[in-house]
């Protein structure tokens, strides 16, 4: 899914340059524990989160995350936008809360990657059954 | 490749404004380098993990690389409390991080397994009262 459709999406605002707004996303992982996004998430994802401290950019640098989504309508700093412009990683605001942020999402057929994997003991039981 | 690299970081405990900074320089070294993606990102996970834990909990320290061929190899050293038992940090979700460390989205106790799980060796020594060593290696599979 691209950016521009995510944004049409959540009714979010890109708070820095658009750049990079032509990339896409595979999948999203959702949270406010930065410690779960280092041990969880997937490379090249969507972050949706409610925490907009400076470490949620260097989590996302670390951990190559493509994008990142405030909810909430909660806005990092301008020193903390700088940071995200430095690493060409996009943030958008959107004043949707977190659930329905990611109901949307789900609703287009986003998924996030653990998703994906529980699926697959279902499918293994429909070929043993 | 055939290059190799090596180099050191400063850290400052408590000073959360500059903290990731030497993962990240680490991080712009592998790139440059054009290290696989995927080592790149196991390597700045562990290294940010490890700088998290040092600004958390100690007073200063340092975060030495080296790169060859086949390996990159991080030491992670500081100055600090130390931690009393290593296998029971090593244990997902034991934390003794205070409430404003969690208000920042850590402190869950992750940070030690998940450097274990995207290393290939990792090392953890510690004195009580003087500081806390992690070294760990991650292969350059071709
Ligand atoms: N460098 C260090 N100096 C002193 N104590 C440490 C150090 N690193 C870890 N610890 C101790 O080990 C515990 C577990 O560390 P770990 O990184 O696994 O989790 P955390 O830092 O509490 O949370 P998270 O990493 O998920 O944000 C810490 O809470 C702390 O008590
Ligand atoms: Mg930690």
């Amino acid at each position: 899914m691209s950016l521009d459709e995510i944004r049409d999406i959540l009714n979010a605002t890109v708070i820095t340059h658009q750049a990079s707004l032509r990339n896409s996303v595979e999948s999203v992982y959702c949270a406010d524990l930065m410690s779960d996004v280092l041990s969880f998430s997937d490379s090249g994802c969507l972050l949706i989160t409610g925490l907009t401290n400076a470490q949620v950019i260097r989590t996302a640098e670390m951990a190559a995350i493509s994008v990142i989504v405030f909810v909430q309508g909660k806005r990092p700093a301008l020193q903390t936008i700088r940071l995200a412009d430095e690493k060409d990683i996009p943030l958008l605001v959107t004043d949707l809360p977190m659930f329905d942020a990611c109901g949307r999402l789900f609703e287009k057929g986003l998924r996030s990657q653990s998703a994906s994997i529980s699926r697959a003991p279902i499918v293994a039981c429909h070929e043993g059954c | 490749m055939g290059n190799g690299a090596d180099g050191i970081f400063f850290l400052t405990g408590k000073d959360f404004n500059n903290a990731g900074t030497a993962s990240s320089n680490l991080k712009a070294v592998l790139e440059r380098m054009g290290i696989a993606q995927d080592i790149i990102r196991r390597t700045a996970i562990a290294a940010f993990e490890a700088e998290m834990n040092v600004v958390i909990y100690a007073v200063a320290g340092m975060m030495k690389y080296r790169v060859t061929d086949t390996e990159i190899s991080v030491t992670v050293q500081d100055m600090g409390q130390g931690i009393p038992n290593i296998d029971l940090a090593m244990t997902e979700g034991y934390s003794t991080a205070p409430d404003h460390i969690r208000a920042m989205g850590f402190g869950s106790g992750m940070g030690l397994p998940n450097i274990k799980k995207n290393t290939d060796n990792l090392s953890v020594n510690s004195i009580v009262g003087e500081g806390t060593t992690l070294e760990f290696v991650i292969q350059i599979k071709d």
